[in-house]
């Protein structure tokens, strides 16, 4: 729990889910909708796309296709989580939870504390600090649900913006590899390109373009 | 309490707009990715296009900005997020003062902008 209380990532992910609340009620979806969709769906950015992109008018269909291309970096981040904590008892549905609540905070937090957390006992510190986040979120969400009406414009614009300034600078802090370090900038750069082609998938073409040319520059830095 | 609960069939489509488009792709990176090595080439690929992607998500946000952010206008997310960045080298990477100075940087002008 401590490490719960000591990150400032909590402190965003709280605004970022007063905000959500917020949205949710605007879009006048009930409570138990919006605590669901935080406890069930559990990224801060696939909840702000689908609460909109329904809010706006959207069909089911065309909300489902934009959340599912903004959540396709769950399964890279995932398949880069769960080998930092697995040992050779660990079996897949152990891992279950653990994959369940891996998300843009818990994945940057997992390179931050991990390596000062024995490996047999990650598995029950990742429950402990993901119940730990999402219950925190669970509060946020039903305090900006009950504020909503009372939010300016410019207070819910400085939510929305929290998001990127958060992911940048934790993702920034986390670049250990140099290919890390390409791969956000690369990331960047290219998605505004990629966005010209409106493909719908346009974050899957900029990013898997991006880390594989960072990857490239790994291997040739690495030398033959 | 049917307030608090609402209908269900807007449940229903959290079910299927919401929950399911993004469990999918965590059971998919758990089934798939039981067998890797840590430390592994693999790993190092995998990572780096989660990192781009994320990128991705962080520009989509900055370059199609929505709800309330669309009124904050391009130029000023941009120089937000700048000087945000430049705290947050110059206090050796400080999460926390970066973050603040992007929100006062936006804030502030926003304000002072009317």
């Amino acid at each position: 729990m401590r490490s719960v209380a000591s990150t400032v990532l909590t402190l965003v992910l709280f605004a970022t889910y007063l905000g959500i609340g917020a949205l949710a009620h605007d879009t006048h979806f009930s409570l138990a909708w919006a605590l669901a969709s935080t406890a069930f769906v559990w990224a801060g950015p696939a909840q702000i796309i689908l609460i909109s992109t329904l809010g706006s008018g959207a069909t089911v269909v065309q909300a489902a296709i934009a959340v599912t291309v903004s959540a396709i970096r769950l399964f890279p981040m995932v398949v880069s989580v769960l080998p930092m904590m697995r040992t050779p008892q660990t079996k897949r549905r152990h891992l279950v939870l653990v994959a369940h609540l891996t998300a843009v905070t818990l994945w940057v937090e997992c390179f931050r504390f991990l390596p000062h957390v024995p490996r047999e006992r990650r598995i029950a510190f990742i429950h402990g600090l993901g119940g730990g986040l999402v219950s925190v979120c669970l509060v946020a969400t039903t305090i900006g649900y009950a504020l909503a009406a009372n939010l300016s414009q410019l207070f819910a614009a400085a939510i929305l913006m929290l998001t990127p300034l958060a992911f940048l600078f934790s993702t920034a802090r986390n670049c250990r590899e140099l290919a890390d370090g390409v791969a956000l900038a690369l990331g960047l750069a290219l998605f505004p390109l990629a966005a010209m082609l409106n493909s719908g998938i346009d974050i899957l073409v900029s990013g898997v373009s991006a880390g594989t040319i960072a990857y490239g520059v790994h291997r040739w830095r690495a030398g033959p | 309490m049917s307030d608090f609960i609402g209908d269900w069939h807007a449940l229903l489509i959290l079910l299927i707009a919401g929950v399911i488009p993004n469990q999918i792709w965590r059971m998919l990176g758990l089934w798939l990715g039981g067998g890797i090595d840590e430390g592994s080439e693999l790993l190092i690929w995998v990572r780096a296009v989660a990192t781009a992607i994320l990128a991705g998500v962080i520009a989509q946000i900055l370059v199609q900005p929505p709800g309330a952010l669309a009124s904050v206008p391009g130029w000023l997310r941009y120089s937000a997020v700048v000087a945000g960045f430049a705290v947050f080298m110059v206090t050796r990477r400080s999460i926390f003062a970066g973050v603040v100075c992007g929100e006062i940087v936006m804030l502030s002008s926003k304000w002072w902008l009317g």
